[in-house]
């Protein structure tokens, strides 16, 4: 069992260990439980657990994220680490309503990694952030001993500027929201997960790994007010995002399976491995959940940009079962669709 | 109803010189089952004065008279009570301060009932008796070919009461006011239908209703009524039309069990391809023609309980469409329990498929509305009425495996009558149950009151009739829950469920010890017993796949002395459900034990049966371990060696890769054929017990190649699993000196191993125990979850 498979397991890592242990410092004035932005005053105004924190500095409000980025292999079809390491952290900042204006980069290299693909990655950094527009404005590299890490791990740090529309957090679902995602699921996961075990689907499926910030920005411009949450599934899937937004909100969420985009390559790679595409892993997609009055409208800016242009509106938030994500089967029954928690474990006795 | 209002016609006794007065409280399933009019009648013959009432779900009897009546009523009362009236405890008190006053009543009558806290029971739903039926067939009697015709003996309970005690106004009858003759019947103590809640005749009681599915809207307009709508699902039926009936405990599909045609039809409708579909047909007689029938089960075909009873077919093969029970040797039957399907099968004269009206995996549907929306593509009428189903109750299924019944989904004539706990519960408690298969238990005091099955509850609907029947369970019984039982498997709903309580408040019980006190607790074994558990999958203590488990336990503990050894299900649920998955798992990532050795060559030749991509991805998986957790199950052996044998390599229902071997080897018949073993190893393994099953499956590859009969291998393998967990119990008494083995899990509604085992026990001394009264599958894992709970709290 792994705490890193984005599930439950890391929430609790997060929510249990991370966030008890830095007590006050992860608020240190005027949290909104909610997430409501306040604009002033120089405080967090998010919760620890969202993608982005909002810092209100009185004049603008600044939208600040770090993740940390390990992935073998470190190429694979579709991007390589460095082209994740911009993208991931652009679109958290993008998904919590930031424009980003520029990266913060770490490696962390260990000791005999080979200097060309260092060069590669570095460059791919390069290309990724020039393709974005959002420059790398600082950075840092450590090496350390063989063994104390595997290959290279990279840290990326964004800050945006909060969009003046945006008011978005995973807490503000409301029933009667449309569920829009912008295109095809659960191509990053089994990209990787092919090219890591060898399993010979990567000829055919690629990682969908991308930068959402203009498309975000494209939706905020259609109908700010009324996108009420922006998350881009990443470990742990679709299923992973709506079931932290179902709880955030205490909403119940239901989406139309069929209406859930899989391509087929990656479909057929899903059920030769008996992954629930809905668990596994994206990189270029995001989920919004909008008001229904404008749904229309935003989807049909989401359309508009590039990222979006398979968008679709695949379910809507109930009241019914609040905290519960389901999903309409082809047949019409109607499945509980869990956390990931773990790995996917039968249940079937 | 006051006590006033009912006037004693009878003279009262004069009062003896040597009266005295009691008080007799009457614990058990007492109401809704003629019990107060048997005691009006009873102390009336006594000569006694006084009264008897229903206080919440007990029975309160005030009596006056001589001490030798008196004492008489006290041991008569449990003697001679009605036949589906339970006496479980009888309190006496004297009242001899009160003798006067009671003495004074002249005569005895039937005081006004009075709500009451605490435990209280009540009874499942009662087959129609052979008197209302005769009225039902009398042209000349008043409820002629009336279908909702009932009286104290039987008649709808458990799914009509909506509060108690059990009265007319508290349940869905309320609506439906008495004419003057209902009334007359009904207040008349002498009348067998003397307070018989659910009594109704055409003037005063539900109608039936005809309506076809192109009829969407949901107004109640119908094209028929009464009889009439009758005479048109029996057309409808009669030509091969699916109608669906609302029934006792929830709708229906009904057609012709005899038209290969409908029967597809209903199968796609349904999706529900392959599970065997449930027939019911008019008696005894008529189900003879269809299947063996002995006088065990024939007593449970015409049982109050009236379950569908899984029967070894004989006869034409064509007298059923090939459909119904594909590629089985065995069949499901039961008999009309309610006025309307007696009017169906005397008008229709065939046999008929009567299954849950229900899309594949979700609940059996009780609602109009929602019958109307979900069952309007495969129905092509609805014959309901306007009499609501208050609770959800499918219905049950049961089978005789030597000699003795046992239920298999327990619901509708069973539940919710109490199971007792060898523990008592010193607090009340809920047991939450599995995951598939799912009931769960209120236990309070002596008893668990394991709730009728539910279902998948992976499904919404299945986990909203999950807290539906809590909450409305919970309430009738009066058990307000304050700690909760509930399996390890993280990902059960149930488990979640339960996560929600307090953690000072929660009891985990590991699933095969679940299953394995729930064969104990329900034979009252409270001394350490041998519990063999074998199952598909559950959640070990170390948090692995358990599922070929042998325990040395106690209804509190358990020690895990043996297992089978462990094989990877490469793509998790998938490997479940494609049994070719299993079987590549065992022959190609199978647990190194140091006994078998697996060959190549003959693996290779079974995997060139299948996609070379998939063996390819399946070896991978295996070697890198994605998504293939191991598990130490006998039920994957099973589903392994009906792959090999070249009997199943997908399931479209659980347990059929079992159920096709089992049938292949003969099983339904009892009467195993001596083939001999396949090759097996037990061997000791970082101190427990480890049946290396790798020898065996070469035994079977072997075989194959060889061309042995299929059906040699199939039954050699029961034996050979027979063999194996003899010795595997041998080697348990050996640690122990415990001879008492309690079988339970999944595996063992296989009737051929369980009809070995229990011989190959017996011959080495072993006392054995299978589920009987709680099913050995997922559905009894609340009462075992309830069983130990309870023992622990005692500790
Ligand atoms: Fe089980
Ligand atoms: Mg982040
Ligand atoms: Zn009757
Ligand atoms: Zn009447």
């Amino acid at each position: 069992l792994g705490h890193g498979s984005g599930g439950q397991l890391s929430a609790s890592l997060i929510r249990d260990v991370i966030v008890p242990a830095l007590g006050d410092a992860t608020k240190l004035a005027g949290t909104d439980p909610r997430g409501e932005v306040h604009g002033s005053g120089g405080a967090t105004e998010t919760s620890p657990l969202e993608d982005a924190a909002v810092l209100g500095l009185g004049v603008v409000d600044v939208v600040v994220s770090t993740d940390s980025f390990v992935v073998s292999p470190l190429f694979f079809s579709g991007g390589d680490i460095g082209k994740l390491a911009v993208h991931g952290t652009i679109n958290d900042v993008a998904m919590m309503g930031g424009d980003p204006l520029g990266l913060s980069l770490a490696f962390i290299i260990e000791e005999g990694f080979p200097l060309e693909d260092l060069r590669r990655i570095t460059a791919s950094v390069g290309e990724a952030a020039r393709e974005a527009g959002v420059p790398v404005v600082t950075g840092d590299s450590k090496v350390v001993d063989r063994g104390s890490a595997d290959g290279l791990f990279i840290t990326t740090t964004g800050i945006g500027r909060r969009l003046p529309a945006a008011r978005l957090s995973a807490a503000l679902a409301r029933p009667g929201d449309a569920v829009l995602l912008s295109g095809p699921i659960a191509q990053h996961g089994v990209t990787i997960l092919s090219a890591r075990e060898g399993l010979g689907f990567d000829g055919d499926v690629a990682s969908d790994t991308r930068p959402l910030h203009r498309l975000a920005a494209a939706m905020l411009d259609a109908a700010g007010g009324s996108v009420h949450v922006m998350r881009d599934p990443t470990r742990g899937g679709l299923a992973s995002a709506l079931n932290e937004i179902a709880q955030a909100s205490e909403v119940g969420v239901v989406i139309d399976e069929p209406a859930v985009p899989v391509p087929t390559p990656v479909a057929a790679a899903c059920e030769m491995l008996g992954l629930d595409p809905l668990h596994v892993a994206n990189e270029g997609c995001l989920v919004a959940f909008v008001d229904p009055g404008d749904a229309d409208a935003v989807l049909a800016a989401m359309r508009s940009d590039p990222a979006g242009r398979q968008a679709v509106r695949i379910g809507e938030v109930v009241a019914d079962h609040p905290g519960r994500v389901t999903a309409r089967t082809l047949i019409g029954a109607e499945r509980i669709v869990d956390m990931l928690i773990g790995e996917q474990l039968p249940r079937i006795c | 109803m006051t006590a006033d209002s009912y006037q004693d016609r009878l003279q009262g006794s004069t009062l003896p010189l040597n009266a005295a007065a009691r008080r007799l409280d009457v614990h058990g399933a007492v109401q809704g089952v003629g019990f107060r009019p048997y005691v009006v009648r009873l102390a009336r013959e006594l000569g006694l004065n006084g009264w008897v009432r229903n206080a919440g779900g007990h029975v309160i009897i005030e009596a006056a008279g001589t001490p030798e009546s008196l004492n008489a009523l006290a041991a008569r009362l449990p003697a001679e009570a009605p036949a589906q009236a339970v006496v479980r405890d009888v309190i006496v008190t004297d009242l001899d301060d009160r003798m006067a006053r009671l003495h004074g009543r002249r005569g005895f009558t039937v005081g006004a009932s009075i709500a009451r806290s605490g435990r209280r029971d009540f009874p499942p739903d009662l087959a129609a008796c052979e008197e209302c039926l005769r009225e039902l067939f009398d042209p000349a009697d008043r409820r002629y070919r009336y279908p909702f015709v009932n009286c104290t003996a039987c008649g709808p309970r458990a799914t009509i009461i909506t509060e108690l005690p059990y009265d007319r106004p508290q349940t869905t009858m309320a609506p439906f006011p008495l004419c003057a003759a209902c009334a007359a019947e009904y207040t008349d103590p002498a009348d067998r239908r003397f307070h018989a809640e659910p009594v109704a005749c055409p003037a005063c009681g539900p109608t039936l209703r005809w309506a076809t599915s192109c009829d969407t809207s949901d107004s109640n307009e119908s094209t028929a009524s009464g009889d009439d709508a009758l005479t048109a699902a029996v057309g409808t039926i009669a030509s091969g039309g699916i109608v669906a009936v609302k029934g006792l405990g929830g709708y229906q599909l009904v057609c012709d069990a005899t038209r290969t045609d409908t029967v597809a039809r209903l199968r796609a409708g349904k999706h529900r391809p392959a599970k065997p579909l449930a027939v019911m047909v008019a008696d005894v007689a008529a189900a003879r023609q269809l299947a063996r029938v002995s006088d065990v089960e024939a007593e449970l075909l015409t049982s109050v309980a009236r379950p569908i009873v899984l029967l070894a077919r004989q006869g034409d093969r064509h007298a059923l469409a090939a459909g119904i029970h594909p590629q089985l040797d065995e069949v499901g039957l039961f008999l009309p329990y309610t006025p309307l399907h007696h009017l169906l099968l005397h008008d229709l004269a065939r046999p008929l498929v009567v299954t849950s009206g229900n899309r594949s995996g979700e609940p059996i549907i009780i609602d109009d509305h929602e019958a109307r929306t979900r069952l309007g593509q495969v129905a092509d009428a609805f014959l309901t009425h306007d009499r609501r189903i208050r609770a959800r109750y499918d219905d049950s299924v049961a089978r005789v495996v030597a000699g003795t019944g046992s239920v298999v989904r327990r619901a509708r004539g069973y539940a919710p009558a109490p199971t007792p706990l060898p523990r008592p519960a010193p607090r009340p408690l809920l047991a939450v149950g599995a995951q598939l298969k799912h009931t769960f238990a209120l236990a309070s005091a002596d008893d668990a009151i394991v709730s009728p099955h539910i279902g998948d509850l992976s499904n919404q609907d299945t986990f909203t009739a999950f807290t539906d029947g809590l909450a409305h369970l919970s309430t009738l019984l009066s058990i307000r829950p304050t700690c909760v039982a509930h399996d390890l498997h993280p990902a059960y709903i149930s488990t979640q469920y339960a996560a929600r309580w307090p953690r000072n408040r929660r009891l985990p019980v590991q699933h095969h010890h679940a299953h394995v006190a729930s064969c104990a607790a329900e034979h009252g074994v409270t001394e350490p017993f041998i519990g063999v558990a074998y199952d598909g999958l559950g959640w070990g203590d170390d948090g692995t796949l358990w599922g070929g488990e042998v325990f040395l336990a106690d209804l509190t503990a358990y020690r895990r002395v043996g297992r089978f050894g462990t094989a990877p299900l490469p793509g998790g649920e998938l490997a479940v459900r494609r049994p070719a998955r299993m079987a590549m798992g065992y022959l190609f990532g199978g647990e190194r034990i140091g006994a078998g050795m697996v060959d190549p060559e003959l693996a290779a030749s079974f995997a060139g049966r299948f996609d070379e991509q998939e063996v390819a991805t399946v070896r991978r998986m295996i070697d890198r371990h994605v998504n293939s957790p191991y598990a130490s199950s006998a039920g994957r052996l099973f589903d392994a060696a009906a792959s090999i044998l070249g009997l199943c390599d997908d399931v479209s229902y659980e347990g059929e890769a079992a159920i096709v071997l089992e049938a292949t080897a003969g099983g339904s018949g009892g009467r195993p054929v001596d083939t001999g073993e396949l090759p097996w190893k037990v061997v000791s393994s970082s101190g427990m017990w480890v049946y290396d099953p790798a020898p065996t499956l070469m035994g079977l590859l072997r075989g194959v190649t060889d061309g042995t009969p299929v059906h040699r291998l199939a039954a050699s393998f029961h034996a050979t699993v027979t063999a194996v967990t003899l010795a595997l119990c041998i080697r348990a008494a050996q640690l122990s000196k415990v001879s008492t083995v309690c079988l339970s899990g999944g595996v063992f509604q296989n009737r051929r191993l369980v009809t070995e085992l229990r011989a190959a026990l017996g011959d080495e001394g072993f006392t054995v125990y299978v589920n009987e009264t709680v099913p050995a599958n997922d559905g009894g894992i609340s009462y075992g979850q309830a069983a130990v709970a309870s023992a622990r709290m005692n500790l």
